[in-house]
């Protein structure tokens, strides 16, 4: 039978008949785990399996991300925990000095594209951006998954999103992320497998496919792919080990449940307002808004073009006094690209606060947090009320951010 | 075998004027400035804790309280701790029209029972659903009651997978695997 995406990922890694709806059995190539979840993996494994074998240590890593080097004593103790438990059983542990562990399994080439990941991470997601199912799960399935290097899974159905015409040249890819979730909310592709199609996602460099994906868990999907070629992979290519591999492509005449045209034709820089990614209007009605803090990073924007394109606008210029801008590298390998290109240089002498790579400024921690009444606008992929703070959190691309945090006040990127 | 019937107490996670409330996050149900912990007994105390209007539910639960959410529910993370909170609190089940992925799994996995059903909005908005009222339901058969308001419950029947792991008690005592 004819597949979608999902369906010739999953099948590939499954002895029973798969197709949308189905309940199967599914091989993992790779399960991991963060300093998040890590730890409840590691009491889990020890209380439930003792001392029985992993499944196979080669296809099963730790990656702290979260709170990279711990500034609590909790965390440190629970990635203690992990490293011990890692040691002991011969699985390799992406430390706190790695970054973000959905894009260090990319780099790695542990994530490839038609293969299968999961991690105690909801947006491992973003793998769909080099055609890799990843999922996001919770500590029980993860320590399920160490243990017998399979999960059960429902075949989502598909959807298939064609975008139409060709956004405006200020628009990026995170312009074009929060439109989709202006458009399709989290509803329309809720629990489905959403594939993208049309001009303007095959424009996409890698670092803007992974923007996308990144933001499906906001549109309550469980994965985005995007089959078309990719005609530029742009800078982040080199960090990746499985560049060049095409993406996984579906057959001309599967089955998918909806098909959803999107008009992004002249499409603007966006904006989500709080209290969520789903209120999203164009930068220009926010206008104005006068911020705190900004934050330039996360698995949506911390790749080297999104660094590059923030410093494009930085360059020569000082942030506004008064006005806090942090910058958080998804990676090593993206910290080490803007430290040979100057960017870390040209970031410095803003004003910005550069920091090491994680999950800072996106999860609490050590890019610090907003307090009540402050106005933060960030890279991030989430503004839900509390996720950072106290604070009112916007969510646009690197230039806008930028921008703002050079005026003091929300402005599009071209207004500076 | 575990006992396919639940009944107890409900609450309505619902606005002043009914609607359930829609996508209830994962920093709404266990905030992630909690995510440390990793003992299930002490994460009740921080049930819908970042939630408006819900602060005080971890002092209001009883042991067999059941939930009743709107579409949508556990969108964000993938925290266990926001099952696990619930299970902490003896919190019987979570009903809502739908779940987020990753939230519905982590139930699954744990044995705690999640419900899907689309017939729960109107009841709600109409105040035949409210918060202190007595319900049954049969998780085999996915029919159930109200029994303050002698209304009629129905919600998807579980899965062959999700029956499975609720009555070996959590996907590790899964026999097949
Ligand atoms: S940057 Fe934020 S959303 Fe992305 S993996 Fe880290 S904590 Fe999760």
């Amino acid at each position: 039978m004819a597949k979608t995406v999902i369906e010739k990922i999953i099948q590939a890694h499954s002895r029973e008949d798969v197709s949308a709806g189905r309940i199967v059995w599914m091989d993992l190539d790779v399960r991991s785990a963060r300093d998040f979840g890590g730890p409840n993996v590691v009491k889990n494994y020890e209380r439930e399996y003792g001392g029985a074998a992993l499944d196979d240590p080669a296809r099963t890593v730790f990656t702290f991300d979260l709170c990279a080097p711990a500034c609590t004593l909790k965390y440190a103790d629970n990635q203690q925990a992990c490293r011990v438990f890692a040691r002991k059983r011969g699985v390799r542990v992406y430390d706190v000095d790695q970054g973000i562990g959905s894009h260090v399994l990319m780099e790695e080439g542990l994530a490839r594209p038609g293969g299968t990941a999961v991690g105690t991470d909801s947006h491992m997601n973003i793998l769909g951006a080099i055609g890799c199912f990843g999922q996001g799960m919770g500590d029980i399935d993860i320590t399920f998954a160490f243990r017998m290097g399979k999960t059960w899974f429902e075949v989502p159905e598909s959807v298939n999103v064609v975008l139409k015409g060709n956004p405006s040249p200020r628009a990026t890819a995170k312009d074009l992320a929060l439109f989709l979730c202006l458009k399709l909310g989290t509803s329309k592709i809720a629990l489905r497998s959403a594939e993208f199609y049309g001009p303007a996602v095959r424009a996409l460099d890698l670092a803007g496919r992974i923007t996308l994906c990144s933001m499906i868990t906001e549109m309550a999907g469980i994965i985005g792919f995007i089959p078309e070629e990719i005609v530029n992979p742009g800078k982040s290519a080199a960090a990746f080990a499985s560049a060049g591999e095409p993406p996984v492509a579906a057959d001309p005449d599967a089955r998918y449940a909806d098909t959803i045209e999107v008009n992004v034709d002249g499409l603007e820089p966006q904006i989500a307002v709080p209290p969520s990614p789903n209120t999203v209007k164009p930068v220009s009605e926010a206008r104005g808004v006068r911020i705190d803090s900004g934050f330039i990073g996360s698995c949506t924007n911390g790749r080297i073009e999104d660094l590059a394109a923030a410093a494009a606008v930085l360059r020569g210029r000082k942030i506004r006094p008064g006005v806090m801008l942090k910058v958080v590298p998804a990676t090593r390998r993206v910290y080490e690209d803007i430290l040979s290109t100057g960017i870390l240089k040209t970031l410095f002498e803003s004003g910005a606060i550069v920091l090491n790579p994680g999950c800072g400024g996106c999860a609490e921690g050590h890019a610090g947090l907003t307090g009540k009444g402050e106005v933060e606008i960030s890279t991030g992929n989430r503004n839900f009320p509390g996720k950072q703070g106290k604070g009112s959190v916007y969510l646009a691309s690197p230039v806008t951010v930028a921008a703002s945090c050079v005026k003091g006040e929300i402005v599009s990127p071209g207004e500076i | 075998m575990r006992s396919q019937i639940l009944r107890g107490r409900v609450w309505v996670l619902a606005w002043p004027d009914g609607r359930l409330i829609e996508d209830i996050d994962t920093d709404q149900i266990f905030h992630n400035s909690h995510l440390h912990i990793t003992e299930i007994s002490q994460m009740g105390a921080y049930a819908l804790g970042n939630l408006e209007g819900w602060k005080d539910f971890p002092q209001k639960a009883k042991p067999g309280d059941i939930l009743v959410a709107g579409r949508n529910f556990g969108a964000g993370s993938s925290r266990q701790q926001a099952v696990d909170c619930f299970v902490a609190l003896g919190v019987k089940g979570i009903m809502a029209p739908s779940f987020s992925a990753i939230y519905f799994r982590n139930a699954v996995n744990a044995g705690f029972p999640v419900l899907r059903s689309e017939g729960l909005e109107r009841p709600a908005a109409e105040g035949l659903l409210r918060s202190g009222d007595e319900i049954e339901i049969d998780l085999s058969s996915g029919r159930g009651r109200n029994v303050t308001r002698n209304e009629s419950i129905s919600f998807e029947p579980m899965s062959a997978i999700q029956a499975e792991i609720y009555e070996a008690g959590n996907v590790f005592r899964l026999k097949r695997s």
